[in-house]
């Protein structure tokens, strides 16, 4: 499979003020404290439409890290408009939020629950919001999307022995393929790389960004040894599994063997195409728990970097999607897949049952990827899964070796 | 996918070893990269053969990264595992994490 092939050429993408492209044209409805998102989800819910979604942060505190996720999703390319749903004394910044949407060119309304008479009149109030919204997001120019102009994220949930021997590599082919053609692929996990971290600072373009990616990988150890699961046992020998770096490898498989361009932190949007690593796991001392309390904390973190759509590999069987960007779901175990076929896109248990070669299910991923972005609804998008979480944490932001292609991108 | 399906699996060309997708036998006819070699013992889904002979201190490669080094020579065919293979970077990295090099193990 050449990078040159273009597939169907039907990607589009709907064409937003910074330039970027966004593959769907949601509005989203964005509670700011946990005591607005009964009314937001009612808004959400009453408005019954696939592309209205609900995100938001629960905490009265502040939090640099949750208002820079928030405004980054607020302003993510598949966003055509958004609603702010605030009780009125939480903390969470507002009118920077509003500045910020507005500034980039989307339609953005605050309701403001004590200030405007309460549940029932907010959700009355919210819901004419969403068809305002809605009018001025579908006004949206939507233009013809390339295959370089994709921003691809992976995550992998579930895991099990199957997953490092079909599913992972096999979004690495795909990777391999996007990245060839320009496209911008993150992976992260960083915890679950303890092992290959010279493997993966060999790949990347500066030894600058190699010795960044070491510490990072060894920030994460320590991290989770801390929480308290810093059970990196040496010699696996499960399943076949020899070495400590070899178990790394089948998670780190799911990022291909392309270069790594650069290591980001959650909502750095990457500077040009290529392989970025992100670093999930909160600088400093631990203080907030665990660095993501499941899946989808991580989907929504490769979500604010830009990720149009999320590559997951599972191998005992997620049924996740998210708000704002389609989830493609690999499912990694045929006997898995048998049981929740209806909750898969692609069937790399098809490997494992000598069915079908790597290349050929990465062949079928990236063909799922390019139809999600000419509008084709994904497996979980159709069933209606918007799942969101986000919590508290703290970074300082990367250094500059971190980044060594800023600059010269376009 | 016109030849009889291999129960082994390459995972990146530069691999030194292939990866069980479906149960071998011992004295199971096996091809690799077009060598008849006849299975030596039962091995399961998820461990690996060697796809030549490999010599003690040579780098074993899956994913095409090296995961590890042989302790004893293997030939074409036969399991490679624990008890003829090492991991490169438990040693270096236990003193690491442990602060100093006494006592690391």
């Amino acid at each position: 499979m050449g990078s040159d092939e273009m597939g169907t050429g039907e990607m589009r993408g709907f064409l937003r003020s910074d330039g970027r492209k966004g593959i769907r044209n949601v509005v989203v409805v964005a509670y700011l404290v946990e005591c607005a998102h009964h009314v937001a989800r009612r808004i959400v819910t009453l408005s019954d439409d696939m592309d209205v979604h609900l995100i938001g942060f629960p905490g009265c505190y502040p939090n640099t890290y949750a208002f820079d996720i928030m405004t980054k999703l607020c302003t993510h390319p598949n966003v055509g408009g958004v609603l702010l749903l605030s009780l009125g004394c939480e903390s969470f910044n507002r009118e920077a939020l509003r500045q910020a949407v507005a500034a980039s060119g989307r339609p953005v309304e605050t309701l403001v629950i004590q200030q405007a008479g309460g549940t029932r009149a907010t959700i009355e109030a919210g819901r004419d919001a969403v068809t305002r919204l809605k009018a001025i997001a579908d006004q949206t120019p939507v233009v013809p999307m390339a295959r370089h102009e994709l921003v691809v994220g992976t995550i992998c949930g579930g895991s099990d022995g199957t997953s490092g021997i079909s599913a992972n590599p096999a979004v690495g082919r795909c990777f391999d393929w996007l990245v060839e053609a320009g496209a911008t692929c993150i992976f992260e996990e960083t915890g679950e790389l303890v092992g290959c971290e010279r493997i993966m600072s060999d790949r990347a373009v500066t030894p600058e960004l190699g010795a960044e990616i070491e510490a990072c990988v060894q920030k994460a150890e320590r991290y989770y040894t801390i929480m308290g699961f810093g059970s990196f046992a040496p010699g696996n020998a499960e399943g076949g599994l020899t070495t400590q770096e070899e178990k790394s490898m089948g998670a780190y498989s799911k990022s291909g063997s392309s270069p790594i361009s650069g290591l980001i932190k959650p909502g750095d949007i990457p500077p040009s195409g290529g392989l970025y690593l992100m670093d999930v796991v909160p600088d400093g001392e631990p203080r907030f728990g665990f660095p993501n309390i499941s899946d989808n904390a991580e989907i929504v973190e490769l979500i604010a970097s830009g990720s149009h759509v999320i590559l997951f590999t599972t191998g005992r069987g997620s049924v996740v999607g998210s708000a704002i960007s389609p989830v493609i779901k690999v499912c990694a175990n045929p006997e898995t897949y048998a049981r929740l076929s209806d909750d898969m896109d692609v069937n790399a248990g098809r490997i494992l049952e000598g069915k079908a070669t790597l290349d050929e299910v990465g062949a079928e991923i990236l063909t799922r990827v390019e139809a999600a972005a000419s509008g084709e609804r994904t497996v979980s998008e159709a069933l209606g899964h918007q799942e969101f979480i986000l919590t508290y944490k703290s970074f300082e932001p990367v250094g500059p070796a971190c980044l060594p292609t800023r600059g010269r991108a376009a | 996918m016109s030849t009889p399906i291999s129960p082994l699996i390459l995972l990146h060309p530069d691999d030194t070893v292939l990866v069980v997708r479906a149960a071998i036998r011992a004295g199971d006819a096996l091809d690799i990269d077009g060598n008849p070699v006849i299975a030596a013992q039962d091995v399961t889904v998820g461990h690996k053969l060697a796809r030549r002979s490999l010599a003690a201190g040579d780098k074993v490669l899956k994913y095409g990264a090296p995961i590890g080094s042989m302790t004893a020579d293997v030939a074409m065919g036969g399991h490679v595992h624990m008890h003829n293979m090492k991991s490169d970077y438990i040693a270096s990295h236990t003193r690491q994490v442990v602060g100093g090099g006494e006592g690391g193990h």
